[in-house]
C-alpha cells in the first residue's frame, strides 16, 4: 500500500498551518494524529496534494476545566490523555465511559479527540459523545474563529462542517445543570474494533429528576446519530422502570442501522435498546446507592 | 567423572529460550522485504476488481509513460512466453496473469516494474482493462446448479464446476450399521473461511544474473525445495541454476505453501529487466488473493445403541476451492486427511463421501496450521459428538468415555484404515476434567439459570494425524513426504546443522540443537541451525502439517546418530581400545569397566580433523534421510466455560483447559507457546473471524479492520496442562504438536457456547459464533447458519 505523491509541511503556528490550507484550496489535509488519515492516504482513499502535519503546533495537547465547569479540549488532545485524564472521571462520566473504547491502547496514544471530530466517521466514538453532552467546537480559520454545536458538526459520513481553509482548535463540553450522569456502551467484536452499535447517555440530575437528557449512537446510521430528542421523554422525570423502558425504545427507534456481516438492523436495534437500558439502570441504581449513603 | 546434566546442556526437556529471539526481538531479523539487492526494481501488482468477469481490452499504454517504470506485464506477455498458465501443487492449472477472463475478485491481472513501488502503483493505477461481467458462484451449492455459469472454461473436459468425486469406507458395512441403530444423530454445518493472516505477507525478490545464468529467488516458502523443483520446470531452468532462499519467516500457517502468481511474474520481470525485481503484497493484498482455509459443508450422522456406543459414521464434506485447485493435498487424498475423522473413537464402520467445487474465489483450502484438512475433520467429529451425547441424554464426557479408544487397543486400526500407535485418551480427559471443575458444573449451570445467567461447558477430545508422511502414501506431485538433516561437527566441537525444514516461527533453531544436544551432548549453544536455502540444505518437504519434529526431528536425531556411530571408532582409536570396549554417555565415551578413561564427543571431533585413525575418512560431518514408518498421533482434550449474555448474545470464556499430550517434550517452553497461540486462533475462528462474499462475489472483509485477527487484550487466559505418551516409532518419542490447539480448540468454544443456549432447542450456530448469532439462535431456538453469500438488505 503506498499513498500517491504528496507535499508535507510541519507549521509551527496555527496561522501558518491556516495560511498553507488557504493556498492549497481544497487539496491540503490536515494531519492530527494520523491514526485515519494514514490508512487513507495508503489506501489511495485520499490523495490530497499537501498534508499540514499541525503536531509542532505548540499548546494544544490540553484538556482542562474552567472555574464555570466547561471542559475544553484542545486539537492535540490523544485519546490516551482522556483515558488517563484524572479531571474528566467525576465530572463528565460519558467521556471517561468511551475513553477506554475509543480504538486500541496503541492508536489512543497518537489518536486525537477532535481529529475523531473531524474525520465525521459514522462509527467514531467521540461524535456520539460530544452530540449527546451538547458539546461544540470551535474552528479557526483565515478569518478567525467560529463555533459549531456539535450536532451540526457532523454533516454525513465523513463529512464536517469544516472549511477546506479551517481547523478545528477546541472542543467544548458545557458544564452540567446539577450532578452530570451517563455512560458509554459499545459493542465490539474485538478491542480496536469500530462500534457495531454504541450509545453515549448524559444525564444533568438534580436529586432523582432529570433536568437534561442527551444521547447520541454510533455505528447505527449513515452517520452518527442524534438521538437528544429521543431522549428528551426523560427531561423533568425520574428514572423509573417506565421511563428507563420508554426512553430506551424512542432512542433504538431513532437508530437506522443496517443489516450487515455484523448483524441485522433489528439485531443492532435491540442492542440500542439494551444499552440505553444499561446505562440508564446503572444511573437509578448509583443514584440510590448515593441517596441511602 | 560426573555426567553431563542434560538439563544444562540445554538438551532434551530444557525450557531452553528461543535463541532465534534474539534478532527477532531486537528488529534484526532477515525477512524477504528486509533484503536490498544493487539495481533492484519494483513491481506492484493490478488486481482484478470483479469476481467473474471476460476480459475485452487491456490498454497499458499510459503505464508505459510514467517515468521510473521499466516493464508492464499482462496476460499476453506471459502468454508470449507460455507462463500466462502455471500447474498448481494439485495437477491443477492457475492462471499467473488473467488472459480471457477474471475469475475471482482481487485475481493478477497487470504487473508494473518500477523504479520503487510508488511509482509501480501510480502506473498501476493508470491501466485501463474493460471487463464485462459475468455472474458469480459463491458457494459451491451455487456451483453445482445445472445453470451455473462454467467458471473454468478455460480447461478441456471440463464441463461441469466440479473438480473432484472421491469417497473412502465401507459403504455396506456402514449401511448395516444405520439399520441396526437404536439411534441416529445428525448434524450438518459449514466449517467456515478463515484466513491464515502471516503477520509477514508474501513476497519475492528475483535476480537472475545473465552472466552465470542463475537465477535466485528470495521467497517467503514455507517449503522452499518444492519451489525449486516447479521453478525449474515452469521456468524451464534447470535445476542447479535455480536457488531458491527462504529467509526468516513472519508466519506461515500454510499460506505460504502454494506457488503464487507474484513470484512467478517477479522471476519473468527480472529475466527480461536482467535486474532483481522485488515483489512485496500489502496486507489486503494476501487476504484478498493468496490460500485460506477450510471453507466446507460438512454433514454427517452417527449410529448410535441406547447405551452410547458408536456403531458407525458417514459423512460428507463439498469443499470450496476457488477458482484454481491449488492447495497442496497428498495426491491420494483429495480432501486431504479428512478421514483421519472419528479416530480417537473406537468405530467400527465408517463411509465419507467428498466433493470439491470450482467458485469464483481465490484458490485455496489450505491446510491453515492443520494437517491436510484435519481441522475441519476434529471440528465436525466434536461437534457431531456433542450433538450425539444430547441426542442420547448422555452426559458429554460419559459419552466420550464409552468411545475412546482404550490403552490397551494400540496399535489400533481406525474405521477409515490409519493406524494409531498410542495414547492415553482416558486419562487425558480426566485431568481436564477435574481441572475445570466438571463434577459440580451441572448443578452451578442450573442455578445460574435460576439468576438469568447462562453457563455452558464444552469438551473437544481428539487424536490427529501428524508428520506427513511416509513415502508409501505421501507426496506432493509426486515428491515423496521424507524430510532430511546435515550435521558438520567443526574441530573445535561446535556444529552446523541444516535441515530440509523451515522454520516460520517455530523455534526450530532452538529445539534441533536441543535435539543434537540429546544425542551428542554437544551444548545446544555449540549448535547453528540454518534451513531455508536451497543450495546448503538437504533436500526437504518444508515446513507444515506439524511434519517438522516428526520427520525433519526425526532425521536430526538420526543423523547425530550417524556422527556418534563414527565418534565412537574415533574413540576407541584415541582410547587405544576396541570398538567394542567403548561405552557411551551423554557426551562421552569411556573404556567399559574403567569410567574414569575416556574422551568427549569434543575430543573426538579434534581428533577426527587432527589424529585420524588409519581406514577412517577425516571430518565428522553426515546426512539423514528419514521416511517416518507411520504418521505421529498426538492427543488433546480441550474444555472450556462460558458464560452468554442472554441480551446481546456475547459470550465470555470463564475457563479453559487444555490436555495435551504430544509425547516427549524437546522443549516445554516452547510447546506451551505452540498450544498458546494456536488456542488463540482457534478463539479467533470460533468468536470473531468472518470473511465472506455478497451476491457479485465481492470480498467482504479484505481488510484487517474486518478481518480480525485476536490481541492479548481480548484473548481468554488458558490452563495447560501435560501428559506424556512417547510415540513408540519416532526416534526420540515425539509425536508433533504445533496444530493440535488450531485443530481441537474451535470445537471446545463451540460447544461450550451450545451448552449454554441449546435448551431453546438450537442444535447449530456456524462459526464464527458472533453475538448477533447467538442472540438469534437463542432468540428463535434455531440454527443460524453461515453459509455465503450475504444478503444486504
Ligand atoms: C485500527 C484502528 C481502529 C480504530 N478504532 C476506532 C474506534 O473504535 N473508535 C473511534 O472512534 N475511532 C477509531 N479509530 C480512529 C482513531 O480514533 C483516529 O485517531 C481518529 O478517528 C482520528 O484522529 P486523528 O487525530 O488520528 O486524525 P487524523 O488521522 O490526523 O485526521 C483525520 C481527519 O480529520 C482531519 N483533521 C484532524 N484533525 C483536524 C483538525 N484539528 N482540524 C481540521 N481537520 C482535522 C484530517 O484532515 C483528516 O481528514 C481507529 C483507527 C484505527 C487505525
Amino acid at each position: 500500500m503506498y499513498p500517491s505523491r504528496f507535499d508535507y509541511d510541519a507549521p509551527s503556528t496555527l496561522e501558518e498551518a491556516i495560511a498553507i490550507l488557504d493556498q492549497g484550496g481544497g487539496e491540503a489535509k490536515v494531519m492530527a494524529g494520523g491514526q485515519s488519515l494514514i490508512p487513507m492516504l495508503r489506501l489511495r482513499f485520499a490523495s490530497p496534494e499537501r498534508v499540514v502535519d499541525i503536531n509542532g503546533i505548540p499548546d494544544l495537547e490540553y484538556h482542562r476545566i474552567d472555574p464555570d465547569g466547561t471542559l475544553r479540549i484542545g486539537a492535540l488532545c490523544r485519546h490516551e490523555d482522556l483515558e488517563l485524564s484524572t479531571i474528566i472521571g467525576d465530572t463528565f462520566p460519558t467521556l471517561a465511559g468511551a475513553a477506554h473504547l475509543v480504538s486500541d491502547p496503541i492508536i489512543r496514544t497518537r489518536g486525537t479527540f477532535v481529529g475523531s471530530l473531524c474525520h465525521a466517521d459514522p462509527q467514531g466514538d467521540w461524535s456520539a459523545t460530544m452530540i449527546a453532552l451538547g458539546g461544540k467546537i470551535i474552528v479557526q480559520g483565515p478569518n478567525g474563529r467560529r463555533e459549531i454545536e456539535a450536532k451540526d458538526f457532523v454533516l454525513g459520513p465523513f463529512v464536517s462542517a469544516l472549511a477546506f481553509n479551517e481547523i478545528a482548535v477546541e472542543a467544548i463540553v458545557p458544564p452540567a445543570k446539577g450532578k452530570a450522569l451517563g455512560g458509554y456502551l459499545k459493542l465490539e467484536r474485538r478491542v480496536g474494533d469500530f462500534a457495531t452499535a454504541s450509545v453515549a447517555v448524559a444525564l444533568d440530575m438534580d436529586g432523582d429528576t432529570v433536568t437534561r437528557a442527551g444521547c447520541a449512537m454510533a455505528g447505527v446510521g449513515g452517520r452518527t446519530i442524534d438521538a437528544n430528542e429521543a431522549i428528551s421523554v426523560l427531561q423533568g422525570k425520574t428514572l423509573s422502570s417506565e421511563n428507563i423502558d420508554s426512553a430506551a425504545a424512542a432512542v433504538a427507534a431513532a437508530s437506522d442501522p443496517r443489516t450487515d456481516h455484523r448483524g441485522s438492523a433489528d439485531y443492532k436495534r435491540h442492542i440500542v435498546e439494551t444499552f440505553v437500558k444499561r446505562v440508564l439502570v446503572s444511573v437509578a441504581k448509583s443514584e440510590k446507592k448515593e441517596a441511602v449513603a | 567423572m560426573a555426567p553431563l546434566d542434560e538439563l544444562k546442556i540445554g538438551g532434551m526437556g530444557a525450557s531452553r529460550r528461543r535463541v532465534e529471539d534474539n534478532r527477532f526481538i531486537r528488529g534484526k531479523g532477515n525477512y524477504v522485504d528486509d533484503i536490498v539487492l544493487p539495481a533492484m526494481l519494483h513491481m506492484q501488482i493490478l488486481r482484478s476488481p470483479v469476481a467473474h468477469a471476460k476480459i475485452k481490452s487491456i490498454d497499458t499504454s499510459a503505464a508505459w509513460e510514467v517515468p521510473g517504470v521499466r516493464l508492464v506485464l499482462t496476460g499476453e506477455t506471459m502468454a508470449a512466453r507460455n507462463l500466462a498458465w502455471m500447474p498448481t501443487l494439485s495437477y491443477d492449472t492457475q492462471a499467473v496473469l488473467a488472459t480471457d477472463k477474471v475469475r475471482f475478485q482481487g485475481q493478477e491481472v497487470a504487473a508494473v516494474i518500477a523504479d520503487d513501488p510508488y511509482i509501480a502503483q501510480d502506473a498501476c493505477d493508470k491501466i485501463v482493462v474493460e471487463y464485462e461481467q459475468l455472474p458469480a458462484i459463491v458457494n459451491p451449492i451455487q456451483a453445482q446448479k445445472a445453470d451455473a455459469p462454467l467458471i473454468r472454461d478455460d480447461k478441456e473436459n471440463q464441463a461441469t464446476n466440479k473438480i473432484f468425486d472421491w469417497e473412502i469406507g465401507d459403504k455396506t458395512a456402514t449401511d448395516q450399521a444405520f439399520a441396526d441403530a437404536d439411534v441416529v444423530s445428525k448434524l450438518d454445518l459449514h466449517y467456515p473461511r478463515s484466513h491464515p493472516s502471516p503477520l509477514e505477507n508474501c513476497g519475492s525478490i528475483a535476480d537472475y544474473d545473465r552472466a552465470t545464468g542463475k537465477l535466485t529467488v528470495y521467497m517467503t516458502s514455507q517449503a522452499p525445495h518444492i519451489v525449486r523443483a516447479a521453478v525449474a520446470m515452469v521456468a524451464e531452468l534447470p535445476e542447479h541454476m535455480v536457488r531458491i532462499v527462504s529467509p526468516d519467516l513472519g508466519g506461515g500457517f500454510g499460506n505460504k505453501v502454494p506457488i503464487y502468481p507474484g513470484y512467478v511474474v517477479s522471476i519473468l520481470a527480472s529475466i527480461l529487466t536482467e535486474r532483481p525485481v522485488k515483489w512485496i503484497e500489502s496486507n489486503s493484498e494476501n487476504l484478498i488473493s493468496t490460500g485460506f482455509g477450510r471453507d466446507v459443508y460438512l454433514e454427517g450422522e452417527l449410529a448410535l445403541r441406547k447405551d452410547g456406543k458408536i456403531l458407525g459414521m458417514r459423512m460428507k464434506t463439498i469443499s470450496d476451492h476457488g477458482a484454481f485447485y491449488a492447495d497442496a493435498q497428498p495426491t491420494k487424498f483429495k480432501i486431504g486427511l479428512m478421514h483421519s475423522t472419528f479416530a480417537c473413537y473406537d468405530i467400527p464402520t465408517a463411509h465419507l463421501v467428498s466433493e470439491g467445487f470450482y467458485t469464483n474465489k481465490a484458490p485455496g483450502g489450505v491446510a491453515y496450521r492443520c494437517s491436510f484438512r484435519v481441522t475441519e475433520a476434529m471440528f465436525f467429529q466434536e461437534r457431531m459428538v456433542h450433538a450425539a451425547a444430547n441426542d442420547l441424554g448422555m452426559d458429554q464426557a460419559e459419552f466420550r468415555k464409552v468411545n475412546l479408544v482404550g490403552d490397551d487397543m494400540f496399535p489400533y486400526r481406525t474405521a477409515f484404515g490409519f493406524l494409531t500407535d498410542s495414547g492415553q485418551y482416558q486419562k487425558c480427559l480426566d485431568v481436564g476434567l477435574k481441572a475445570i471443575g466438571y463434577d459440580t458444573f451441572k448443578q452451578e449451570q442450573e442455578e445460574a439459570r435460576k439468576r438469568g445467567k447462562l453457563l455452558g461447558i464444552g469438551i473437544s477430545t481428539m487424536t490427529e494425524p501428524l508428520g506427513a508422511g511416509n513415502s508409501r502414501e505421501y507426496d506432493i506431485i509426486g515428491i515423496k513426504m521424507f524430510d532430511s538433516a546435515e550435521l558438520r561437527v567443526h574441530m573445535t566441537g561446535k556444529a552446523l546443522l541444516r535441515t530440509g525444514a523451515k522454520s516460520q516461527g517455530q523455534g526450530h533453531e532452538t529445539t534441533w540443537s536441543q535435539i543434537v544436544a540429546h544425542e551428542l551432548g554437544i551444548p545446544a549453544d555449540d549448535i547453528v541451525v540454518e534451513e531455508g536455502d536451497t543450495d546448503s540444505a538437504p533436500f526437504g518437504m518444508g515446513t507444515y502439517a506439524s511434519r517438522s519434529t516428526p520427520v525433519a526431528g526425526a532425521a536430526v536425531a538420526m543423523v547425530s546418530r550417524k556422527i556418534r556411530a563414527k565418534a565412537r571408532k574415533i574413540a576407541a582409536h584415541l582410547l587405544e581400545v576396541s570398538e567394542e570396549d567403548i561405552e557411551w554417555e551423554l557426551g562421552r565415551f569411556y573404556v567399559r569397566g574403567n569410567e574414569e578413561r575416556g574422551v568427549t564427543i569434543q575430543d573426538c571431533a579434534l581428533a577426527a580433523y587432527s589424529n585420524i585413525p588409519d581406514g577412517l575418512e577425516p571430518g565428522l560431518e553426515n546426512t539423514a534421510y528419514y521416511d517416518p514408518p507411520n504418521l505421529t498421533w498426538p492427543f488433546a482434550a480441550y474444555l472450556c466455560k462460558v458464560e452468554v449474555d442472554a441480551e446481546s448474545g456475547v459470550w465470555d470464556v470463564l475457563n479453559f483447559v487444555a490436555v495435551d499430550d504430544c509425547g516427549v517434550r524437546i522443549n516445554p517452553m516452547i510447546v506451551e507457546g505452540q498450544v498458546m497461540g494456536g488456542l488463540t486462533e482457534a478463539y479467533a475462528m470460533a468468536n470473531m473471524q468472518y470473511i465472506t462474499f455478497d451476491e457479485e462475489g465481492n470480498c467482504i472483509g479484505a481488510n484487517y479492520m474486518d478481518y480480525l485477527l485476536p490481541t492479548a487484550w481480548e484473548t481468554p487466559g488458558f490452563e495447560l496442562h501435560e501428559v506424556v505418551t512417547p510415540c513408540p516409532h519416532h526416534p526420540i518419542g515425539a509425536k508433533g504438536v504445533g496444530e493440535c490447539a488450531t485443530v481441537a480448540g474451535p470445537a471446545a468454544f463451540v460447544n461450550a457456547v451450545m451448552s449454554a443456549i441449546e435448551h431453546t432447542g438450537v442444535r447449530n450456530v456456524d462459526m464464527p459464533l458472533m453475538p448477533n448469532r447467538v442472540y438469534e439462535a437463542l432468540k428463535t431456538g434455531k440454527d443460524v447458519s453461515g453459509m455465503p453469500p450475504v444478503l444486504s438488505d
